[in-house]
């Protein structure tokens, strides 16, 4: 069904990021149709069985007996994704007002709604493995749950809308494609959508970007400028070296993740370099160079340091992003009680009517 | 805010005329008719659907994984149930 929505994009099927994104969807669709035996038999423990259930590629559903290790994990993983796309409306929402023209506004105020659908859709994911997203909520809100690191840098001009849109979103995208292919079902479908969309924003930004590369002399050197702040922010969204990555070989083993932080950071730097050449603009690393023998670019390391104090609360924009959210439920509530209300008054006038 | 008060409501959409409902995923909402203008807003941003459900998660009982096979299981002692099983004589068309 969802399949059908979009144009086909020029690199359709067996192509780009895209193509990856529909053979996951083909692959899921596969995995339904082969045929397996249905659940555990009456001798077999269940860890036997969920091991085969991955083995085999199949998918884990919300009913099915998991590690709660694996609950644990996932819960937190799609938690802070979902976290992330609700902070991740402020740097953008920032600029809707601003906006330069008319299009460029209407297409902003799509994509932040998208943003709004994206973390729904995982939150729902998340509360198929039996928490609430109220309960959910509460966690980002006393900081017990964290948010990407980078929205919590600033929005400082409009050029600032385009990097993130091609960077952010296009390190999100490499992140998440192989997440269409995790082995825990809701997530999985919930990623098929969120990468479809994701496209959209991301060529939208690379959009604003080459406009403004192609625009005026002082157009483009407020491209260049949105790209030298957000190059290694960028980079680091993809999380610490593989070394001291804490989560990632048990979330290898069980096929959450698909390929280490440093094998995408890899991935994402080889598509950029083309796409800022077309820009016409620069990457802002002297130690950019292609390197023959590994036939991947090499490039300077961002500053894990840096990344670790913007998690751990210091970055530039965390408290005002966290007070902006904070402020929003807090005053959202006088309206959250009024549906209820009136959803109860209504549900009592209903049963008056159905007993009179 | 607890969950009770605002609770699960399951959203399928019938992409086209001539299509059945497919679930496509849950949201929260206090009652029935923001539950479909959310359903609306959240997964028909790209004409996805011409017809949504809403229905509350409560309202729906779900087969458990364990009785997968005695449930699910296309009645083998019914063979008799799929046409293959009959035999049609040589020569017979159409049938």
């Amino acid at each position: 069904m969802y399949g059908n929505d979009f144009a086909p994009p020029e690199d359709a099927p067996g192509g780009g990021l895209l193509g990856e994104v529909e053979a996951a969807e083909a692959a899921l669709r596969e995995a339904a149709a082969r045929a397996r035996r249905g659940g555990p038999g009456p001798d077999e423990d269940f860890e036997a069985y969920f091991a085969d259930v991955i083995d085999a590629d199949q998918k884990i559903e919300p009913r099915d007996w998991m590690p709660e290790a694996y609950r644990k994990t996932l819960i937190r993983q799609i938690a802070q994704h979902a976290h992330s796309e609700i902070i991740g409306m402020q740097p953008e929402g920032n600029w809707i007002s601003r906006a330069p023209s008319l299009k460029r506004k209407a297409i902003l105020l799509a994509k932040v709604q998208d943003e709004a659908g994206h973390g729904l859709y995982l939150y729902a994911a998340a509360e198929t493995l039996g928490i609430s997203r109220d309960e959910l909520v509460e966690l980002l809100l006393d900081g017990r749950q964290k948010y990407s690191s980078i929205f919590n840098y600033p929005t400082l001009t409009w050029a600032d809308v385009g990097a993130i849109g091609w960077l952010v979103d296009g390190a999100a995208i490499v992140n998440q494609v192989p997440l269409c292919r995790c082995s825990y079902g809701p997530y999985a479908r919930a990623m098929i959508r969120v990468c479809k969309e994701e496209s959209f924003h991301q060529r939208q930004g690379y959009e604003i970007l080459h406009t403004l590369a192609h625009g005026t002399g002082a157009q483009k050197a407020m491209a260049q400028d949105a790209l030298d702040r957000w190059w290694y922010p960028s980079l680091a969204m993809f999380g610490p070296p593989d070394g001291d990555s804490t989560h990632s070989a048990q979330s290898m083993a069980w096929k959450i993740k698909r390929f280490s932080n440093d094998e995408l950071r890899q991935r994402f730097v080889d598509m950029c370099v083309g796409q800022a050449e077309v820009l016409g603009l620069t990457i802002p690393d002297p130690g950019l160079r292609w390197n023959d023998e590994r036939q991947a670019y090499d490039y300077t390391q961002p500053d894990y340091a840096e990344l670790m104090r913007v998690i751990k609360g210091d970055g530039p924009c965390n408290r005002e992003r966290m007070a902006h959210r904070q402020r929003a439920h807090a005053d959202g509530a006088w309206v959250r009680e009024a549906a209820v209300a009136y959803a109860a008054k209504r549900a009592d006038r209903k049963k008056e009517k159905v007993a009179a | 805010m607890s969950t009770e008060l605002t609770p699960l409501w399951e959203v399928f959409v019938r992409a086209r005329r001539g299509l059945s409902h497919t679930h496509v995923g849950s949201l929260h909402a206090p009652d029935a008719e923001l539950a479909l203008r959310n359903a609306r807003d959240l997964y028909t941003r790209r004409q996805e659907g011409v017809s949504i459900w809403v229905v509350p998660a409560g309202a729906i009982t779900a087969s458990s994984p364990d009785e997968k096979d005695a449930f699910f299981d296309p009645a083998a002692d019914k063979v008799y149930r799929h046409p293959t099983f009959y035999e049609v004589p040589d020569g017979v068309a159409h049938l």
